[in-house]
């Protein structure tokens, strides 16, 4: 293959989205001509806005996006397939009730000849090594074949250069062995291949060089053949940050929380979370470090009572030593065992609170059961507290009936913490607390979360930046795949200590 | 209006914050355009000028005390039917069944009337017919509600079927208690002995009034200040969180349509007991639908609600007037309600949207 | 005595106007869109169609009337007058975004007002010198049934003795099937019926199958309307005489299944179920004809709760229905 050939040629490609930082700024990259490249990053590193840019779903606020030697415009997806260019995104976009060959044809022009379509489609999975079954509809289909048929959908439509977005994220071990065959296979047939992935083991694997972003900017690129997984890791982490975030040393911690051989599986049959143990401690917060959907929701939606839990047992202990088993519980049924868990989820204004309503209104979404009257809410409570929460932790708002979905993001989250340490929790849950948020309210949080910690309860803190998880955190459990790949002091351990834990199996 | 791409000649951007004032600004220039179309198509019909086209629906609605009472009564039985629907539509639940439901209430209250006359107590007959219709009300509005929360079934259909059913079911007892056999007819039920007719307070029209206030006010307080009222709208607003505060949300369905049913079933005993003392399967006349809509444009609140019901009937009164005085079909009110409704109906759209054009166009749709 | 021969044009008769209702509605919703509005649609199909033909018949001195134009303008007026129901419908719900519920019901509402309105006043309106709106002569031309059919006995009876657009509905039924099943254009309403953000991604121009979706299911749905005031009820007009068979319609269109080629044997079906208690025994107990009229909605019912029990994902409501859809603002 002539390998030196560039087929796309990105430069200077800035992005911005309203209201928060720069998602991409000014990258160059080139991608050849028959290779497989990795685009790896942490999460919000760019990687995908980048790639969507390519595919027409966004379009770049400035730069140059070149194609076999032409500057082009890309503004839809249907402009992106004309230059040969296709992306399967991480959410596929199929009609579920439809068969293969239908969603592979659907938006293409001309008469619809499903027998010719059949045939083509089978030909081009002869020609690489793809099994699918033309007539079966999506929703009987397991996760690997819906991204079999997204794939073929784009190569269908005579795409050249394949954008993947993290496709071994739902794929298991054999999976992925064959998708790369497949990748193998399209290579050699000339075809260049972008792989957007954090798992470097893979990248070692199937790529041919490896591309990396951090923080919307492009870092370096070598090749794989050249470069080990601690000089990967280094690049995409980056140099330690210090934060100098407060961690005061626990005080008589105690077992609170106990999860034994927690295992979950999503509707279909994934399996999310595999034989998960470990404690968590009173006046402790126990990190959980991990690449994004690796469980860790799944974790903390089966401790809050929301997950449909296969086996294992969850404990919550007491402090006089009684115990209390939360699984199978409802989130009612554990708050009247008078177990306080408070729970900060990832989804703030879809799950946390409701956008419509106004701040005080929210706060009674924990409390609306309490109160004199059996009939009657209380609402001069819930009120107070809206005050106090606005007031303490400085949210600003116009005032107190404003709905929440009009508060700007800190500010929503702000209100969303405030809420529930407003509850003294003996537990408290919190996913991705600071994501998104600026400076300022980060910290604001970090000391929210100290504070709880400090009164003695057990936080078990999700967070994807591992510089917070490693000056926060007392323990981080790191989770790869549904496993625990291990559990280290937060004291002593450094990130990439923990990168390498996150992307290794561990046999733990 | 099919939009042709390229370079659209307008931007739509979600309004950042739609403040109450401009809100009802657009609705009420909303109505007053609507208001002015429907002059026009009067005049068209009619010959007759603006003015007195105006002067002769305000005369249809209020014009003497008699009229007054009844438009007010009228409002009052739709006001009802509107706050019953409310509390499933604040759910996001579609009862459009409100047809069905009254007229479940209403044929249960006209069975206790024919079948136990001289039989009970006028009072105990009258108790005897809150409760049924109540119930029947209930029942009806519960049976989606429960397909809904086992199967998830659709509810606007499922509503929707279960009012021909109840038509049907009145058609059938309008026969066994038609009177004079062959008629086709109950006619006026208990007209000597007035055994089940609910009792006058002051005059005639004032029962179902006084009722609509304190339905009014016992919705708002519901779905204002009470755990119910506010599970509600936690259901409508978001079911995950819902569920993550340990809301049990099939139970919230079901409860609130047996609410909402026996509201409904509420309004039928009023038409039948209170009103007209018969019933036909058209005694409810599409008040239900009209509710749907009632509630919806007073965006679920109950107070607005006062002001859509008078409104539709107003107009609809009005609307009558002018067919009578001139020579008209009474659907003319039908049409001028049809005009309101899509003006206002579409006005939403621009309440929470802000719709800029690009300097070289200006048409604009109202 | 019970005659089957007999029994079954009238149950054709009744059962035309739905199948054009329901086959209308089944194009609106494959896009999504549920038009509560089509009970109203065909009302103003109807008074359109009669407006036309009352127009055309004053116009011209009586025996003078052209075959032609006394089918096509009625025709013609009544497509008008649904496509411009249609198009409101698009308006409000996929331009303004507004609830379809809502905006259905509003559409009901005016349309069988004014449907009766005109039905009722239009002698007035138009200053013309008859008593009623009788329209037999155009009427004629509708109900005109084919060459064969009173020479065939029992096969001309059952098969050819209708006017032409009871053929054209079960036609258009047959097509529309065809086309949903078997046509890009149909695989990519159902998609955007079914998911129209995919839809969406995939090229599809969402609002623009929408509106040609609705409006075209309007125009069918309105033909129902003709077929019933010009050839069943032989062109005389009576106020809410068509009745619900609007929301008949609606109920059709779950009991096919969404399906159109199955809705000419249902509507078929339905049609000598509105009208079995003409036929069924019930001695003096004329009450059970209320109940027998009860059949088709229960079955209906039962249908819908069937379906929604089995979760059999192909015999589900489109799954946006009911919804609208816009890109999100970001």
């Amino acid at each position: 293959m002539n390998n030196n050939e560039i087929a796309v040629s990105l430069r200077n490609i800035t992005k911005t989205f309203v209201g928060t930082v720069l998602a991409n700024n000014n990258v160059n990259l080139d991608i050849k001509k028959g290779e497989i490249l990795s685009l790896l990053g942490e999460n919000g590193s760019g990687k995908t806005t980048l790639m969507n840019m390519l595919s027409g779903i966004y379009h770049p606020d400035a730069g140059q996006i070149i194609i076999n030697g032409k500057e082009v415009t890309i503004n839809s997806p249907r402009d992106a397939f004309a230059l040969g260019i296709g992306m399967v995104h991480q959410h596929f976009k199929l009609i579920d009730i439809f068969n293969a060959t239908e969603n592979i044809v659907l938006g293409l022009d001309g008469k619809l000849n499903l027998a010719d379509a059949e045939k083509k489609i089978k030909a081009i999975c002869d020609k690489y090594g793809f099994e699918i079954n033309t007539n079966k509809k999506i929703y009987d289909m397991s996760v690997s074949e819906k991204q079999t048929v997204e794939i073929v959908k784009v190569l269908f439509r005579g795409a050249e250069i394949l954008i993947l977005d993290e496709p071994t994220a739902v794929l298991t071990p054999q999976e992925t062995e064959h998708l790369f065959q497949v990748m193998r296979n399209m290579k050699e047939d000339g075809k260049s291949i972008v792989i957007i992935t954090h798992k470097l083991n893979e990248i070692q694997s199937i790529s041919d060089r490896v591309a990396v972003l951090r923080q919307g900017e492009f870092i370096g690129d070598m090749k794989t053949s050249d470069s080990t997984i601690k000089e990967m890791t280094d690049m995409m982490v980056g140099h330690a940050v210090s934060l100098n975030i407060d961690r005061p040393e626990p005080v008589d911690p105690q077992p609170r929380i106990k999860v034994e051989n927690l295992t979950v599986l999503d509707e279909e049959g994934v399996v999310k979370l595999d034989n998960v143990s470990f404690t968590a401690n009173r006046g402790e917060i126990l990190g959980i470090a991990g690449i994004s959907g690796c469980g860790q929701k799944e974790l903390l939606r089966a401790i809050a009572g929301l997950e449909i839990v296969k086996e294992g047992k969850i404990t919550y202990i007491h402090r006089d030593g009684r115990t209390e088993e939360l699984l199978g519980m409802s989130p009612r049924e554990i708050s009247e065992l008078g177990v306080k868990l408070s729970f900060v989820p990832e989804d703030r204004l879809g799950m946390g609170l409701v956008g419509n309503m106004n701040i005080a209104d929210n706060m009674m979404l924990r409390s609306y059961r309490k109160g004199s009257s059996r009939f009657f809410t209380d609402k001069k409570t819930p009120r107070d507290l809206a005050e106090k929460v606005v007031d303490q932790l400085q949210v600003a708002t116009p005032n107190l009936d404003t709905p929440v979905r009009q508060l700007s993001g800190g500010n929503v989250q702000k209100v969303l913490v405030g809420r529930e340490i407003a509850s003294e929790p003996r537990v408290l849950l919190t996913a991705y607390a600071v994501r998104g948020l600026d400076i300022n309210s980060s910290y604001q949080i970090y000391d929210l979360i100290n504070q709880q910690k400090a009164l003695g309860a057990a936080v078990i803190f999700v967070g994807e930046d591992l510089d917070v998880l490693v000056e926060l955190c007392d323990r981080i459990l790191v989770l790869c795949e549904g496993r625990v790949t291990g559990i280290v002091d937060g004291r002593t351990t450094d990130k990439y200590t923990l990168g390498s834990m996150m992307t290794q199996k561990g046999e733990a | 209006m099919p939009m042709k791409n390229k370079e659209p000649r307008f931007y739509i951007s979600k309004r950042a914050d739609a403040d109450r004032r401009t809100a009802w600004t657009i609705r009420i220039i909303a109505i007053v355009i609507s208001l002015i179309v429907c002059g026009i198509v009067t005049m068209i019909c009619t010959g007759d000028n603006p003015i007195s086209i105006f002067a002769t629906i305000f005369k249809g609605a209020f014009g003497t005390q008699r009229k007054a009472w009844i438009t007010l009564q009228y409002v009052a039985v739709l006001l009802i039917i509107s706050l019953a629907l409310t509390p499933a539509f604040k759910m996001q639940f579609w009862n459009v069944g409100g047809e069905g439901q009254v007229l479940m209430g209403g044929l249960s209250a006209a069975a206790c009337m024919i079948t136990l006359e001289n039989k009970l107590p006028n009072a105990v007959v009258i108790l005897l017919m809150i409760v049924t219709s109540l119930l029947a009300g209930a029942i009806w509005g519960v049976i989606p509600a429960i397909f809904k929360a086992l199967w998830n079934t659709n509810e606007t259909l499922s509503t929707l079927m279960m009012n021909y059913i109840a038509t049907q079911l009145v058609a059938f007892f309008t026969i066994v208690w038609e009177v004079p056999k062959g008629s086709g007819k109950i006619g006026i039920i208990n007209q000597n002995s007035n055994i089940g007719w609910l009792p006058n307070i002051g005059n005639k029209y004032l029962l179902s009034i006084l009722v609509a206030i304190i339905v009014t006010a016992g919705m708002y307080v519901y779905l204002k200040y009470t755990k119910q009222g506010y599970e509600i709208s936690v259901v409508g607003e978001s079911l995950n969180t819902a569920r993550y505060v340990g809301i049990m949300v099939e139970k919230v369905i079901v409860r609130t349509m047996i609410l909402s049913g026996a509201l409904c079933g509420l309004a039928g005993l009023l038409l039948v007991g209170g009103i007209n003392h018969t019933i036909t399967t058209t005694i409810t006349n599409g008040q239900g639908f009209t509710a749907v809509m009632v509630s919806w444009l007073a965006k679920f609140h109950p107070i607005g609600m006062i002001f859509t019901s008078l409104l539709i009937i107003f107009m609809d009164r009005g609307a009558s007037e002018i067919s009578t005085a001139f020579e008209l079909n009474q659907s003319f009110a039908d049409i001028l309600t049809g005009i309101i409704l899509f003006f206002i109906i579409g006005c939403e759209f621009f309440i929470r949207y802000e719709v800029r054009f690009r300097k070289d166009s200006g048409k604009e749709n109202a | 005595m019970f005659s089957l021969v007999a029994f079954i044009p009238r149950a054709v008769q009744q059962g035309i106007p739905l199948l054009f209702g329901s086959t209308g509605e089944t194009i609106t919703e494959k896009s999504g869109n549920l038009n509560l509005g089509i009970p109203g649609v065909m009302y103003v199909g109807a008074i359109c169609g009669v407006i036309g033909a009352f127009f055309y018949e004053q116009s011209v001195p009586s025996g003078d009337l052209n075959g032609f134009l006394a089918v096509f303008i009625p025709l013609l007026c009544s497509l008008a007058g649904s496509f411009l129901m249609g198009l409101l419908y698009c308006y409000l719900t996929v331009s303004l975004r507004s609830n379809q519920n809502v905006t259905g019901l509003a559409m009901t509402t005016f349309g069988i007002g004014f449907g009766n309105f005109f039905g009722g006043s239009l002698i007035k309106l138009a200053g013309a010198d008859v008593p009623s709106i009788s329209l037999s002569q155009t009427s004629a031309y509708f109900s005109k049934t084919l060459p064969m059919a009173s020479t065939t006995g029992w096969f001309g009876k059952i098969f050819l003795s209708y006017g032409f657009l009871a053929y054209v509905a079960i036609i258009i039924s047959l097509i529309a099937a065809f086309v949903l099943k078997k046509t890009r254009t149909g695989l990519h309403l159902r998609a955007v019926g079914e998911d129209p953000a995919t839809a969406d991604a995939a090229g599809i121009n969402v609002t623009k199958y929408k509106y040609i979706a609705t409006c075209l299911g309007c125009m069918i749905a309105g033909l129902g309307g003709l077929y019933y005031v010009m050839d069943y009820a032989c062109g005389v007009w009576s106020n809410d005489a068509f009745g619900d068979r609007g929301w008949l319609a609606i109920a059709l269109v779950i009991f096919t299944i969404w399906k159109t080629d199955v809705g000419i044997f249902s509507s078929i079906l339905f049609g000598g179920l509105y009208i079995l208690y003409l036929y069924l025994p019930s001695g003096t107990h004329t009450e059970y004809k209320e109940l027998y009229k009860m059949i088709p909605y229960v079955v209906t019912l039962v249908v819908l709760v069937i379906t929604s029990m089995h979760n059999k994902r192909e015999n589900q409501p489109p799954h946006s229905l009911g919804t609208n859809y816009f890109r999100e603002e970001r």
